[in-house]
């Protein structure tokens, strides 16, 4: 029972990065229909920063919010640089574009950086933990929960009640009817760009203090994992793509504590062989994209 | 005076010349109709003129100004609105997000004080106020549809097939509501397959035949040559 409640912590905190990065993911897919490979890419920029302001000498509590802003200015620039030229293309073209941006941007580092992996110290309380009962916590993984449900709180609120919120799911559901009602497509793309880049920042954050690197592809786990939870839940379902970040998380998890030592290095092969079954079950996954109709 | 001239309006989908120097004009507080058979060109049109397509060739001047080739959203600004063909309500928002939507080039008070016109205007509509727009009736959808255009308080309203697929009494009430509109100020120009019900409303009309305008005329002259414009039309319903 406490392993389980241990795990269970542990899986949420872990799913908390990959539903931030998914959920930005959704976001962008559901107004471009873009499947933005080159999300991943702004916890690589994000982590450069941080690299540069430890080495000089920044506490980590002045850095936490230039890895934020850097994710989330990357994220725009990225739009107006690459994505804005093939606005309207075909899905085919776009997900070239992102692939391309994530080699450039890779290479961009490798060449004016340096290939290798750059370390910086971890924040010292990383580790600490508490101990509730007979349950002991990790305090990162709590921190990592807690603020994670703010976000996505604040994010519901955001795209639910606001007239933003509202011009982007109406985008995302007819782009064409919602720029004849005066919607400017500039904005909304660029305010879905800019919110994905705030949650991957966020998420970044947890990212970096945990590893304490970074390099040129470091973002490439991560991105796999939100386009992941982006896709478990259902690709373009913003609801879905958080339950399946967490679903991602707790399943990495349960299966690391279950499987045998051995076999532990299959993780990864499990969790593909467990989606797999997902997609022949439920092929729109676990939140199918299914409009309301009246019957 | 003109608020909507078209001049030698020509529209093109691939090597396909669906319109070709299409003539109209709209005058200030008219109801226009644009009637003609199936693939005439009505729709497209109506969308060159919006700016849901881009126009291969011609003008199109809106209130005094130049705005061919202008995206949706910067006609809209500029006071003009589309009712599209299939309405293309968003059916995943509430009917209040819809005309949140509608309206939300307007200040947030402006947006306030039209949602509360419209709930005035379309009584079905505050019924159903948080309810998903796709589980709305087709009459239910047709009046979301055109009260979410008005939330931008248009000068003209276009209006593809209003009463597209509504029962009998639901045609009547759209008709009544589009005389209501002009009686407010609203200029109207109209498509509608329905053309003799069009034509007893409308103060002009153009027929429109395999995309070109083949005649034009008072809609009560048009209807009474019956005979002439139902070979045009082909269904006068």
């Amino acid at each position: 029972m406490t392993e389980i409640l241990q795990q269970l912590v542990d899986g949420l905190g872990r799913g908390s990065e990959y539903a931030l990065i998914g959920l930005g993911i959704a976001l962008i897919f559901g107004v471009m229909h873009l499947v933005n490979f080159a999300q991943g890419d702004l916890i690589t920029v994000s982590g450069y920063v941080t690299y540069a302001l430890l080495t000089a000498g920044w506490s980590w509590w002045a850095v936490i919010p230039l890895i934020v802003l850097s994710a989330t200015l990357t994220s725009v620039v990225i739009e107006f640089v690459a994505f804005r030229r093939v606005r309207g293309a075909s899905d085919t073209t776009m997900l070239l574009t992102s692939f391309g941006v994530h080699f450039v941007i890779t290479a961009l580092f490798v060449m004016f950086v340096s290939p290798n992996v750059r370390t910086f110290d971890r924040p010292g309380w990383i580790t600490n933990t508490v101990t509730i009962g007979s349950v002991r916590l990790e305090v990162f993984d709590l921190a990592t929960l807690g603020v994670t449900i703010v976000t996505l709180a604040a994010t519901a609120f955001l795209v639910r009640r606001t007239m933003f919120g509202i011009s982007l799911r109406a985008a995302a559901e007819d782009f064409a009817a919602a720029r004849l009602m005066g919607v400017r497509s500039d904005r909304v793309i660029q305010g879905a760009f800019a919110l994905a880049g705030l949650l991957a920042g966020i998420a970044s954050v947890f990212i970096l203090m945990r590893s304490g690197r970074t390099s040129p592809n470091f973002g490439e786990t991560p991105m796999l994992k939100g386009i992941l939870a982006a896709l478990i839940g259902g690709l373009g379902s913003l609801g879905g793509a958080v339950i399946g970040g967490f679903a991602l998380g707790l399943l990495e998890v349960f299966l690391i504590a279950r499987l045998p030592d051995e076999l532990a290095g299959l993780t990864n092969g499990v969790v593909f062989l467990l989606i797999a079954l997902l997609f022949i079950f439920r092929p729109g996954g676990i939140v199918s994209v299914r409009h309301a109709e009246r019957v | 005076m003109a608020i909507l001239a078209v001049e030698g309006l020509s529209c093109r989908y691939g090597s396909i010349r669906a319109i070709r120097d299409v003539d109209l004009t709209v005058d200030e507080g008219e109801i226009v109709g644009l009637i003609g058979a199936n693939g005439a060109g009505k729709t497209t049109t109506l969308n060159g003129i919006a700016g849901l397509v881009t126009p291969s060739g011609g003008r199109v001047r809106f209130a005094e100004r130049d705005v061919t080739g202008l995206g949706p959203d910067r006609l809209l600004r500029a006071g003009l609105a589309l009712v599209p063909e299939r309405r293309r309500i968003f059916i995943d928002l509430t009917v209040a997000e819809n005309l949140k939507v509608g309206g939300v080039t307007a200040s947030r008070r402006e947006r306030e004080e039209r949602l509360e016109e419209m709930t005035s205007r379309f009584p079905v509509l505050r019924d159903k106020w948080s309810t998903a727009a796709g589980f709305l009736s087709g009459g239910e959808a047709q009046q979301l549809a055109i009260a979410r255009a008005l939330m931008s308080a248009p000068r003209l309203l276009l209006m593809d097939e209003p009463t597209l697929g509504l029962a009998p009494t639901l045609v009547d009430r759209i008709f009544e509501l589009v005389v209501s509109l002009r009686a407010s100020g609203v200029t109207l120009l109209i498509v509608e397959q329905n053309a003799t019900r069009l034509l007893e409303v409308a103060d002009r009309a153009y027929v429109m035949r395999t995309g070109d305008v083949a005649m034009s005329g008072r809609g009560a002259d048009l209807l009474a040559r019956a005979d002439l414009f139902e070979s045009y039309v082909g269904d006068t319903a």
